[in-house]
């Protein structure tokens, strides 16, 4: 069985691996590049624990096979902090203690930056309906719809 | 490690060679919402997945006038809710394919594969079987056309020849006073699969509705046309009678099974509020065009 040779771009940097052609993006992601924010949690993209943007789509990359990412543009967690400076969003998630666990919490944070591309003034329920693809089982939700407004509403005054 | 070939073929011939010589294990890759799911549980074993997304032809949107589009089948949900004219033109069709999962699952997933996947419960299927969508099937013996309620031959089954793929889907157009609705019944408010799906497309002239189509999804082995609910509409003013006339012929046109979701009573009960419903919706779209 041959592997395949997949050129594509991670987080900004041209980047080479070779995959299984079934393999999933999410197991070439974790497995063959040592990316492993982003996290399986179901493996039928019900939970969006694995969610990353595939040219700028967002998109549950267990449900994307490895030999797609041919000559695509592919966001990560790993994409979101600056160096040493945190994204806005994952420094709100900190203060805000938006997370327990931490297994969804890159899920909710690369949904929650397409989201905010998207839509950077959303309601409440614009927030809650798009992260409808997104599982947390500890907090409740609240703290992480609450952190998401807080950024949007930041990050409007910001650009003012 | 199984031996699956991956291809990505750059025209409709090709792609339909590929399944052809695949002999029965080829399968097509759109957007892999439910395709890869199937084999990760091994419910689906491929020799060959071939992704038609290099064809221009499958992920192209075209708008052919007076409300008329070709939609490449294998256009992702998000890219057609987006699509601010053709939701304009077609608000049911667009409702019906962005409720099928999330924002991550609507990022790939597409109508066709919506419909190649063949669930009864499909979203997308009442929607386009109300709007008397057009298929474009691509296979070694050339093009054909056929109407989408012709596509399903019972759960999970097409009439897809082997090295057939269905390429898009064509909406028609629609004279001024039309418009369309979906609705589907689910247990919760979001990412569930339809108890019930019914919908509703239009004409009103006059006061009087001059065209109606009714597509019914979940309650059957396929998607359905009722005609005798489009009937009950056609040549009326609207009136609840004449709703209530169309309730009773999806109601009448039910074969449901009983299952976690539904019992057979239930399902069939909630067709007919589903029509009275969604025709409510679609009246007063109609209405504003």
């Amino acid at each position: 069985m041959s592997k395949m040779h997949i050129t594509t771009t991670i987080n900004g940097e041209p980047t080479e691996f070779l995959c299984d052609p079934s393999q999933s993006l999410l197991d070439v992601l974790r497995d063959n590049l040592g990316l492993t924010g982003s996290k399986e949690g179901c493996g039928s993209g019900d939970c969006g624990a694995c969610s990353i943007t595939l040219d700028d789509r967002l998109v549950c990359s267990c449900l994307v096979l490895a030999p797609e990412a041919e000559g695509k543009k592919i966001e990560t967690v790993e994409g979101l902090a600056q160096g040493e400076h945190l994204h806005p969003l994952q420094k709100k998630f900190v203060e805000f203690a938006a997370l327990q666990c931490g297994i969804c919490t890159p899920g909710f944070l690369v949904a929650s930056k397409a989201l905010l591309a998207k839509n950077p003034n959303p309601t409440e329920t614009e927030v809650r309906f798009g992260l409808a693809g997104n599982l947390c089982r500890c907090t409740g939700y609240d703290k992480i719809i609450r952190a998401v407004m807080e950024v949007a509403a930041e990050m409007r005054g910001a650009a003012r | 490690m199984n031996d699956v070939r991956y291809s990505a073929p750059s025209t409709l011939d090709e792609a339909s060679k590929a399944m052809l010589a695949a002999n029965g294990t080829g399968w097509i890759l759109a957007g892999g919402t439910d395709l890869l799911v199937q084999m990760r549980s091994g419910m689906r074993k491929p020799g060959v997945i071939v992704d038609i997304k290099k064809i221009d032809e499958m992920m192209t949107v075209q708008d052919l006038g007076g409300g008329s589009y070709r939609i490449g089948a294998a256009v992702s949900g998000a890219v057609l809710g987006e699509h601010k004219a053709l939701k304009k033109a077609w608000p049911g069709v667009i409702e019906a394919i962005n409720l099928i999962g999330s924002k991550q699952v609507q990022g790939r997933a597409s109508a066709g594969g919506n419909l190649c996947n063949a669930s009864p419960a499909a979203d997308s299927g009442p929607a386009l079987v109300a709007a008397g969508a057009i298929l474009a099937i691509h296979g070694p013996n050339g093009r054909r056309e056929i109407p989408v309620e012709k596509l399903h031959s019972g759960p999970g089954r097409t009439t897809l020849a082997p090295g057939e793929i269905l390429v898009s889907f064509t909406l028609p157009a629609r004279p001024k006073g039309s418009s369309d609705a979906y609705l589907r019944l689910i247990p919760r408010t979001e990412m569930d699969i339809a108890v019930v799906g019914v919908g509703v497309n239009l004409t009103i002239s006059g006061g009087k509705c001059t065209a109606a189509r009714v597509g019914l999804g979940a309650v059957a082995p396929t998607v359905l046309l009722v005609e005798d609910a489009g009937k009950a509409l056609v040549g009326s003013s609207l009136d609840d009678a004449a709703i209530e006339k169309a309730a009773a012929a999806c109601r009448a046109a039910c074969k449901p099974i009983n299952d976690k979701r539904g019992t057979i009573e239930y399902r069939t009960k909630i067709a007919g509020v589903l029509l009275k419903r969604s025709t409510a919706i679609a009246i007063e779209r109609a209405k504003g065009n």
